[in-house]
């Protein structure tokens, strides 16, 4: 067969697709590295001359009080007694005005602009840490939420300060145990306007009368869920706004002298209300300054800013309150805060020392983040160096000299620390429309040329050699010419458009040389318009088939249902089951015709047709669809949950044992999970004993009949140890500890063994020579093969089945001619096991390689590994019945196409059974304790651990990928004798060959496998597509970093494993193939001799 | 003779959708505080009803209903009773089938009941009225060549129709709209009822335009 055409086209099609994705999520998911230093009060930040320890010094401000209002736009702040009909929103907080108007040096309001992504998690983040969070901040805290970053917070707690916290629940989970006090409320339903808020004023009055805080944070969520559930222009928003209003005249009544009061906005709305996205409606929030004494500048200095960026809050809060700035802060002071010593007031910072500290942090920070990253261009990095030396030599020059310092000098710094900001912003903050866009159309071609791939296979394969060298040759010129250009034009190369050009021009060459050989077989071949341009219409593409993978992508553009995505899919793949026997009944194939002449007078079965036979099948059928429905109802009982599912239990399989308390439920679960290995590997072994692949010798058999036990023993022996509670047996505990390390590593090595053994030596095929047999037929022609399948007698009876293969008999007798000896005696070989011997070895790997990754799982997992094991073999058993089916009533299609019924319902299983082994796509469901199986003690690598959960993660998808071409082998594997498909295929002889069927077409069956492939990446490729789209589309939805963005990562990498394994089993198929092949000529010299 | 089973048709459909109407209609005025959402199983039941009596009536009025080669009263009251068994045996099949779609198993037996009961008076009651207590010839016309008769069409159309709208109307549920009509079963008992009356619609308009097409083996 031609395997590497197949293969080949495979890696391209992926490769295109890995691009695309790789464009898409580099313009949408901001990635910045985590600085994992805090500043301390010990740091040499002001001059020289200074007092040694920064915190020791009398701050500006001995407390403050930071009221966040979630999503107070400015135009709620704003007060405008001239319109005479102001609309719900506006007016509604004249407490800021009043301020404003009759204290100026007391109070101020500022625009306070946020960075995107404007969510409530990354804004928090944003303004305590100083920095521009992303959404993937790659730190080292991936499973839980805490800030590890210095930040404000973390500064206050250093330097003994109480800080008190009221409100909004995520700064729980965001800051766990760092605060003196704190009363959190649940601010997950969006519905409910005032059970935060109401909680906050109950406790705010009288912690702000008591005397045991120095930081009060109390955050409201009712606007933001006014505006979620109402927009802003409606009478309830109105009605809070007054209501903050009120809460804010009274703080400010009861404000001591030394107190800052901050009333502030996370972020701003849009006129719907949501927030996520980079819009000025959703970026401008409040920002309210105010302070008992005065602190303001009265007239407007040229000092005074527009705009607040909210990263400046992070400095200017440190200052004032005498503690060191976060370590990875990019803000920049407010100076108008900081003004020159007055008389009577606490002394503060000058602006000039406030700015230097600023600017020294920043610099810190950015020597340490560009040694660790190189996001930021390295030409911006040395300008930026280059600017701070120079300031800091004018600075340190004048301070020495004692002269007051160059009055630009201010200036000078402010547009240091605003450069610095704007390139980190550029850098980390932005969405990049652009290669979103790209990204999306080259993933929208990818898709598109694998459903051609898929319908065009056997054209591909048979009449063109396929010729990647022009598309490989175009991408890389492409790409080359990409680089120049930028390199000419800017100045440096941006690896990412390279890569898109190259991807893109790789496409579009493919479907114009598709155009080409599309109208190319119309031109030379009349007849074959109709068959190959016909696959555009739509009636050629099954509708209900297709349908369901629709239905899931749509699914994927809806929070609700990504978050029920588990029981959506099962959903899905139900209904497809359904449809097959439904679909089978309407074409007449499903019930024997009966033999009533009455009913189906026009319906008699075409000749060969034996009413049993289609009994048969038809029980077989159903039962299988019962099989796979019940195992479909079980695995639901296997679901993790979301934390947005309400009343949503966990399944109690998903706790590894040890955590179990009560013993004897423990003993039980262990029981199950044994039993369930037990049935596991004992299918296993029994499917290979019936077709008769455990007779010979080889690397693969000593692998099912040794290491596939052992492996399980291995693996049943390894949760009892990890099972036993540490004081149960004391005097054990060494040897216990000991079993920990040693059995996982056993298995590991077992598992490795077993694998490369397949991999060498994956034929299974037992041969007997019968020299008995063919002294008594001297006259017979050709030596007869058979195919056997078991070794037993009845087996044989069964399955024997004598084949003589056309194409060896050919050679043989060309052998023969040109040897010109006809060979005196002729020997009757049979072959026990070649009607399996490309499934086999795949079947035998994907069995080993699902125990494999039960190992990471806990031990209740078991149980649905083995639902798995028992609805491939549904699923591979409804294929070969209804193509049987098929087949008996002659509306076979011929070749070994696969239709899309089952490839989808294959793809559509490995997301099941992603939810059904205990997986969720969320951050926190990760189970990390698949990196520790076999390494209790931690690792020192980051690379082992995370292969381990990668593995764990995406095990139904590597299982299910792997396993794929097993769709293609079955309908041949399960094929009935007598009513073979010889008539179609062209081999004459009504004998079954089962999978030899494969190698006299050789062609058909690269072009099938192609096909399979094909329709299997076009399945996944599609849904990755679909959640690319909803994170585009949706990427101002208040669920987008909750639920679309991680939805969107673990799809990717679904499909990443998808495809790799996918084109493993492709590789493991050729390479029986390559062995058969070999097998064959070592065989035919004996059998000739 | 084509025009004159259609009108048949026509006028049952229409005398089966005006008593579901009225079963949605009439306890309004018995009951207190009806609606089809706050007491949905009482509608649910009177829809069920209604369906059933008109059907029975409807069509051994027309005589659509094989008649029983025996005359015998025995033989009446076992395919009378074969037929009530059928109709138990299919709520318990649509259960079970609604349980395995992923309806609470327990909790709300009593609503996915219900709703078996509703699929079962609007499929399978048509089934038994048409083609009289026997599986196999159930099975038979649900296929490409299996309809022998214009309301062997028909019965594939609605109940096609009234299948499909309960699965659509399983849509809605995970959505977090919180609307009365998402609670179940009210979503799927809705749908299959839309889906039965776009049936009753669609069934003799499809036949009317495609009565050139059907041929039919025998009748
Ligand atoms: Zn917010
Ligand atoms: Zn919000």
């Amino acid at each position: 067969m031609k395997g590497l055409p197949v293969l080949w086209l495979l890696l391209w099609l992926s490769a295109v697709y890995f691009v695309g994705i790789y464009v898409f999520v580099g313009g949408f998911l901001l990635v910045r590295l985590e600085v994992n230093r805090t500043s301390t009060c010990g740091d040499l930040l002001e001059p020289e001359g200074g007092s040694a320890d920064f915190c020791r010094g009398q701050p500006r401000f001995k407390r403050a009080i930071i009221l966040i209002i979630d999503a107070l736009k400015i135009d709620f702040a704003r007060f405008d007694s001239s319109k005479t009909t102001p609309r719900h929103y506006e007016n509604k907080l004249p407490v800021l005005e009043e301020v404003v108007s009759s204290r100026p040096s007391q109070g101020r309001l500022y625009p306070f602009r946020a960075d995107p992504p404007t969510t409530t998690m990354q804004r928090i983040k944003g303004f305590t840490t100083g920095s521009l969070p992303t959404f993937v901040d790659v730190g080292n805290n991936f499973a839980s939420s805490a800030i590890l970053e210095d930040n404000l917070i973390h500064q206050l707690g250093q330097t003994g300060r109480h800080v008190v916290f009221m409100g909004d629940d995520t700064w729980e989970s965001l800051f766990p145990k760092k605060f003196f006090r704190s009363l959190p409320f649940p601010s997950f339903n969006v519905k409910d306007l005032h059970t935060v808020d109401n909680g906050i004023l109950q406790h705010l009055y009288t912690t702000m009368v008591g005397d045991d805080w120095d930081v009060l944070v109390a955050h409201f969520l009712g606007v933001d869920h006014c505006g979620h559930r109402f927009g802003p222009d409606h009478p309830s928003m109105a009605d809070k706004l007054t209501q903050m209003d009120g809460v804010i005249r009274s703080v400010i009544e009861h404000l001591q002298n030394d107190t800052l009061l901050v009333v502030m906005g996370d972020h701003g709305m849009t006129d719907t209300g949501d927030h996520g996205g980079e819009s000025l409606k959703e970026t401008d929030a409040a920002l309210f300054l105010y302070s008992p004494t005065p602190v303001f500048a009265e007239s407007n200095s040229q000092n005074e800013p527009n705009v607040v960026p909210q990263t400046d809050l992070v400095p200017t809060l440190a200052l004032l309150l005498g503690i060191p700035i976060p370590y990875s802060s990019v803000g920049q002071v407010l100076l108008p805060l900081f003004q020159e010593k007055t008389a009577g007031a606490v002394a503060g910072l000058s602006q000039l020392e406030a700015l230097w500290i600023n600017a020294k942090q920043v610099n810190r920070f950015l020597e340490t983040y560009s040694s660790m990253a190189r996001d930021i261009p390295p030409q911006r990095l040395s300008q930026l160096k280059d600017e701070f030396s120079r300031l800091s030599s004018d600075y340190l020059s004048s301070l020495r000299e004692g002269q007051s310092p160059p009055s630009q000098l201010a200036l000078s710094l402010q547009a240091y620390l605003t450069s610095v900001r704007d390139t980190c912003r550029s850098t980390w903050a932005r969405f990049n429309p652009v290669k979103m866009a790209a990204g999306l159309a080259i993933l929208a071609f990818a898709c598109l040329m694998c459903l051609v791939l898929s319908e065009l296979s056997q054209v591909l394969i048979k009449e063109y050699s396929v010729g990647l060298k022009a598309p490989a040759a175009l991408a890389l010129t492409m790409g080359v010419v990409v680089a120049a250009a930028q390199l000419l034009t800017q100045g440096y190369v941006e690896g990412v458009w390279c890569l898109a050009a190259g991807a893109f021009s790789s496409e579009l060459l493919f479907f114009w040389r598709f155009r080409r050989v599309n109208s190319f077989t119309v031109l030379k071949n009349g007849t074959k318009v109709s068959k190959y341009s016909r696959w555009l219409t739509p009636c050629r593409l099954p509708v209900a088939p297709l349908l369901i993978p629709l239905l899931r992508c749509a699914s994927l553009l809806s929070d609700s249902y990504v978050i029920a995505e588990g029981r959506v899919v099962t959903f899905l793949v139900f209904s497809l089951v359904l449809y097959i026997p439904i679909q089978l009944n309407w074409n007449g194939l499903l019930l024997p015709p009966s033999p009533d002449p009455l009913k189906s007078a026009g319906l008699l079965p075409p000749s060969g047709l034996s009413l049993s036979t289609v009994r048969k099948e038809c029980t077989t059928l159903l039962g299988c669809v019962g099989l796979l429905i019940s195992t479909l109802y079980l695995s639901l009982s296997f679901h993790g949950c979301r934390e947005e599912q309400g009343s949503c239990q966990p399944s109690s399989f998903l706790y590894p044992l040890s955590r179990m308390q009560d013993n004897q439920l423990k003993n039980l679960h262990y029981v199950l999970s044994v039993i369930s290995l037990g049935i596991y590997t004992s299918l296993l072994r029994h499917v290979l004993c019936h077709y008769g692949n455990l007779n010979s010798s080889g690397g693969t058999v000593f692998t099912a009949r040794w290491i596939l036990p052992l492996l399980s023993v291995c693996l049943g022996l390894h949760w009892a140890v990890s099972a036993t509670s540490e004081d149960s047996f004391r005097n054990l505990a060494q040897l216990i500890r000991v079993a920990q390390l040693a059995l996982p590593r056993a298995a590991y090595c077992l598992l490795g063994l077993g694998l490369s053994l397949i991999w060498i030596d994956p034929i299974t095929v037992f041969v007997k020579t019968r020299g008995a047999a063919s002294s008594r037929t001297p006259a017979m022609p050709t030596p007869c093969y058979r195919a056997s399948t078991g070794i037993s007698p009845q087996a044989e009876l069964h399955h024997l089945i004598p084949q003589i293969y056309q194409h060896m008999r050919r050679s043989l007798d060309d052998s023969e001619l040109s040897g010109g000896t006809e060979a005196p005696n002729r020997l009757t070989v049979e072959a026990y096991g070649l009607g399996t011997v490309y499934s086999a070895p795949l079947l035998l790997f994907c069995g080993l390689l699902g125990m494999g990754l039960l190992l990471l799982h806990p031990e209740g997992m078991a149980a649905s590994f083995l639902l798995l094991l028992l609805e491939m073999a549904a699923l591979l058993h409804i294929h070969a019945s209804s193509t049987t089916l098929c087949g008996l009533h002659g509306t076979y299609s011929g070749g070994f196409n696969v239709p899309w019924t089952p490839v989808v319902l294959w793809s559509l299983a490995a997301t099941q059974f992603f939810h059904a082994t205990g997986h969720l796509p969320t951050f926190p469901s990760i189970q990390w304790g698949a990196a520790f199986v076999g390494f209790p003690d931690g690792h020192t690598s980051t690379l082992l651990p995370a292969s381990l959960v990668t593995l764990n993660t995406f095990a139904s998808h590597i299982l299910f990928a792997v396993g794929c071409p097993l769709l293609l082998f079955w309908p041949l594997v399960c094929e009935v004798r007598g009513i073979s498909r010889a008539r179609t295929c062209g081999v004459e002889g009504g004998d079954a060959v089962m999978e030899m069927r494969l190698r006299e077409n050789p062609l058909q069956f690269s072009s099938s496998l192609l096909q399979l492939s094909a329709r299997y990446l076009f399945i996944h490729g599609v849904q990755v597509f679909s959640s690319v789209c909803a994170a585009a589309i949706l990427r101002r939805h208040l669920m987008v970093w909750k639920v679309f963005a991680p939805k969107l990562m673990f799809e990717v990498s679904g499909f990443f494993m998808s495809s790799v394994f996918l084109l493993f089993g492709v590789m493991l198929v050729l390479r029986v193939d390559r062995a058969v092949a070999r097998w064959f000529k070592n065989l035919m010299p004996d059998a000739s001799r | 003779m084509w025009d004159h089973e259609i009108r048949a048709m026509v006028s049952t459909h229409a005398l089966i959708a005006a008593s579901m109407f009225m079963a949605t209609v009439l306890p309004a005025v018995f009951v207190l505080s009806f609606s089809v959402y706050g007491t949905h199983l009482l509608w649910l039941y009177c829809t069920s009803g209604a369906v059933n009596a008109v059907s029975v009536v409807v069509f051994w009025l027309l005589g659509v209903t094989p008649s029983t080669k025996k005359n015998t009263l025995g033989y009446k009251l076992s395919r009378l009773f074969r037929a009530c068994l059928y109709f138990f045996l299919s709520c318990l099949f649509f259960h079970t089938v609604i349980v395995l779609y992923g309806a609470p198993l327990i909790e709300s037996a009593l609503e996915t009941f219900s709703l078996a009961v509703l699929l079962t008076s609007l499929t399978t009651m048509r089934c038994l009225c048409v083609l009289g207590p026997n599986v196999q010839a159930w099975i038979r016309v649900f296929s490409r060549h299996g309809a022998m008769s214009v309301w062997d069409t028909c019965l594939q159309i609605t109940v096609a129709c009234t299948l499909i709208g309960a699965w659509v109307g399983a849509f809605p549920i995970p959505l977090d709209w919180d609307r009365p009509w998402q609670v179940w079963p009210v979503s799927c008992s809705l749908g299959a009822t839309i889906g039965y009356l776009t049936g009753l619609v669609a069934a003799p308009t499809w036949i009317h335009y495609h009565r050139k097409q059907l041929t039919y083996k025998c009748k």
